[in-house]
């Protein structure tokens, strides 16, 4: 039993551990990964935060975060992470995160796109890598407590307050309740559910998301997922947008540029997207920039993408295709993080608390799950209830569940169907949306979940079981998909990262939030004016 | 034409066309042998989760290629298997607890680029293992700090926002940097190119420079080692001091 329960260890959750614990909290994190192998090691890029050490100001920062959003993001959240940023940069630095420095021995910033100054500060290109271990090695030597290997399962919820969850330990195979006065998630997105066309880790295959929205917890702006316009083609594999920024090219086959390189991330992916949709290829040029250059900016991709093409990005162009990259969407929050289940608390990619909107500007989501994360850390109340010792009925039924996969027969490949998904959600419910195509992957997502009852692993060992582990991730993705789809069929205009091309126009009337509740065994979805 | 893909212990034949190695494991689990246990996460070698022994040498999967007809695939080496290519990591917790790897008392001091410079390849680590896997030292003694825990004490030893490397020093002379046998078999296989031992002489000469004695040299003659003469080292190291 302990003060607080977080579930994630990427940059959100440690964030909050370490200042719950520095407030005396009993502390324990729990993760179905290694503690550094979160999302948030990916992040290469920067974090965005006005240090005064230029022509920049908060309100240019606010301003264009404003903008991002396309009108569906809070003003109070955006203005808080914005105002807070400074002290962010400067509790990272403390802890020890080494900021690359400019030529004054500041804190060096970089631009990026979207926005008005040079605000991104970062570490060579390893900026969340460097930010994720410097926060691991503090609370290590705060002491916190990690359970590893321990997928999330279900929330334990009582009379509209959480107790705790249930988790499956993935060493064992054996399913334990965790309990806790306050549960806080922070295990990341749902860009995994675009299986194989996503640039995300494996992991990220909406396991907090999913277990809040069947425990009741409402969920926001699900349809809004950010496709990023350069992966590695066949890879998915990221090259930042650094490459672009420095006045790398996108050209066709005859080395024919086609669009201006700067624009917006969702409109440079379109605009690649309908090349593609024309069965011709897209690749990145970047050879005038010269092998010297390159390596001095960009080294990370430079190494990438000859490790996985072979190709030299000084001599060769490189094939590159839009894939999933982050998702705007997540649980419903308010500034404080506060979720409508009493004692619950999201935090990080896996919440929505109106600090992107419809699309997320670069370099705010580091900052986001660092400054949201510290504050609940900061500011949380505990609640002084005692944590009753007693058996939920939420664990013996998780119990039995897994107990019965053991069990059952397989009938369908389940790995089969993962794959299929993955490509119905990046052509159907990917760049251009329309609402036959939203349609048709509703209808076959249907038939996934009614596959449910037909599908199990067919390892059957107790031991380190991934095939369950991955059985399990499977049927969270499935209704996650149905979510986004459901979300986008309601969403009849095209704005920031969601784009229908049956309706193109931005509308008044959908100024509006989409709220996505389960209730009476029913998905329900509502339009909610923005606060 | 099909490949020999190996695999603890088990035979794969797998298309040649599939060259990464991580996509070579996905695919035996999802088509072969769904039973197949291994981990792995971000797909492009940052997250530390895949790390396996291919052809006797520790690397990532995800970054890895089939380079011969015949691959052969084994978990790490020094930590105890769990299952298939899954090994026991509980020794990152234990070993960064061990050589007080963090940032203990921050100091307000100019930094320049030139200072972050000699913190940043080995802030590139991601406890990836592959250097335990590799060392052996540790294969003989579990108590020894190991190599990634201790780059990263130099790592933090290094930074001049520490104040207090008084305790750093303290942590590591005791199953630490003088049980190294400076072999390098760590720098070679580290995945984020960290050269290792590198960074573990430099601990030596370091603790030298503040104090600190080699244990190998102590004159009480009654340390662990017996001494310079006394044998029981890891054998002769022409690097060593």
């Amino acid at each position: 039993m302990y003060d607080v329960l977080i579930i994630g260890n990427g940059g959100a959750g440690l964030s909050a551990a370490i200042s719950l614990h520095n407030r005396g909290f009993d502390v324990a994190i729990v993760s179905k990964t290694n503690a550094t192998a979160s999302q948030t090691s990916q992040a290469q890029g920067g974090i965005n935060a006005v240090l005064g050490t230029n022509e920049d100001s908060v309100q240019h920062h606010i301003n264009d975060t404003i903008k991002s959003a396309n009108n569906l993001g809070s003003v109070e959240s955006i203005i808080m992470m914005c105002e807070e940023a400074f002290d962010t940069i400067k509790w990272l630095d403390t802890l020890g995160v080494p900021f690359s420095r400019d030529e004054n021995n500041n804190i060096a910033q970089r631009q990026m796109g979207g926005a008005s100054n040079k605000r991104a500060c970062y570490s060579a290109d390893y900026t969340g890598l460097k930010i994720l271990h410097t926060l691991y090695d503090t609370a290590l030597a705060l002491g916190i407590t990690f359970i590893d290997d321990s997928m999330l399962l279900n929330l334990i919820i009582e009379e509209d307050e959480v107790k705790g969850i249930t988790a499956l330990d993935i060493k064992t195979s054996e399913v334990k309740q965790i309990l806790c006065s306050t549960t806080i998630l922070a295990s990341g997105g749902y860009g995994g559910v675009y299986h194989n066309f996503s640039t995300n880790s494996s992991a990220t295959t909406s396991d907090g998301i999913i277990s809040a929205y069947n425990a009741g917890v409402k969920l926001e702006n699900m349809e809004f997922v950010q496709f990023h316009p350069t992966a590695l083609k066949d890879k998915f594999i990221l090259i930042s947008e650094s490459a672009r920024g420095e006045g790398g090219y996108l050209v066709t086959k005859d080395e024919k540029r086609f669009v201006d390189e700067l624009l917006p991330r969702d409109i440079v992916a379109r605009e690649i997207y309908k090349k593609q949709l024309n069965n011709e290829e897209v690749f990145l040029d970047i050879r005038h920039l010269g092998l010297e250059k390159i390596l001095h900016l960009m080294p990370q991709e430079y190494k990438l993408c000859e490790q996985f093409t072979g190709l030299k990005m000084d001599k060769d162009l490189i094939p590159i295709i839009p894939a999933s990259h982050y998702t705007m969407g997540g649980i419903k929050v308010k500034s404080s993080s506060s979720t409508n289940i009493n004692l619950l608390y999201a935090i990080g990619e896996c919440s929505s608390n109106g600090v992107h909107g419809a699309n997320r500007l670069g370099g705010n989501s580091l900052l986001e799950i660092i400054t949201f994360g510290k504050k609940l850390g900061d500011t949380l109340c505990i609640s002084d209830t005692p944590i009753s010792n007693k058996i939920y009925e939420q664990f013996l039924q998780d119990k039995s569940m897994i107990e019965e996969e053991f069990t059952k027969t397989s009938k369908k490949d389940f790995y089969k169907l993962r794959d299929n998904l993955g490509k119905l959600m990046y052509e159907n419910v990917g760049l251009f949306k329309n609402e036959k195509n939203l349609n048709e992957a509703l209808e076959i997502v249907k038939e996934y979940k009614n596959d449910f009852k037909n599908i199990s692993c067919t390892d059957k060992s107790k031991v380190y079981n991934t095939n369950l582990k991955e059985l399990l991730e499977f049927k969270n993705m499935v209704i996650c998909a149905e979510i986004i789809i459901r979300s986008a069929l309601n969403r009849c205009e095209s704005r920031g990262a969601h784009f229908r091309s049956d309706y193109q126009d931005t509308l008044e009337d959908f100024e509006k939030n989409t709220i996505i509740s389960y209730e009476n065994a029913q998905l329900n979805i509502r339009l909610e004016d923005v606060k | 034409m099909l490949n020999k893909i190996i695999v603890c212990e088990k035979e794969y034949s797998i298309d040649e066309k599939i060259a990464n190695i991580l996509d070579v494991l996905v695919h035996i689990k999802t088509t072969q042998n769904n039973s197949l246990t291994f981990k792995y996460g971000c797909k492009s070698g940052v997250c530390g989760s895949c790390a396996v022994v291919i052809d006797g040498v520790e690397q990532l999967a995800c970054i890895s290629s089939i380079k011969n007809e015949t691959t052969d695939i084994k978990p790490l080496r020094n930590l105890e298997v769990i299952r298939d290519l899954v090994v026991d990591d509980s020794n990152l917790e234990v070993k960064l607890v061990q050589a007080k790897a963090s940032l203990e008392e921050y100091t307000d001091v100019t930094v320049s680029q030139n200072d972050v410079d000699k913190i940043d390849l080995q802030s590139n680590c991601i406890l990836c293992n592959s250097c335990y896997s590799s060392c052996p030292v540790y294969e003989v003694n579990k108590d020894f700090i190991g190599p990634f825990a201790l780059a990263r004490a130099y790592r933090y030893i290094n930074d001049n926002k520490e104040a207090n490397t008084k305790e750093k020093y303290d942590a590591i002379q005791t199953n630490g940097i003088w049980d190294c046998t400076l072999c390098g078999a760590c720098s070679l296989v580290c995945p984020a190119n960290i050269d290792i031992k590198n960074d573990i002489m430099k601990l030596q000469n370091l603790s030298v420079q503040n104090g600190y004695e080699n244990p190998a040299f102590s004159s009480s003659g009654d340390d662990m080692f017996g001494g310079f003469d006394s044998g029981a080292d890891f054998g002769f190291n022409p690097n060593g001091f």
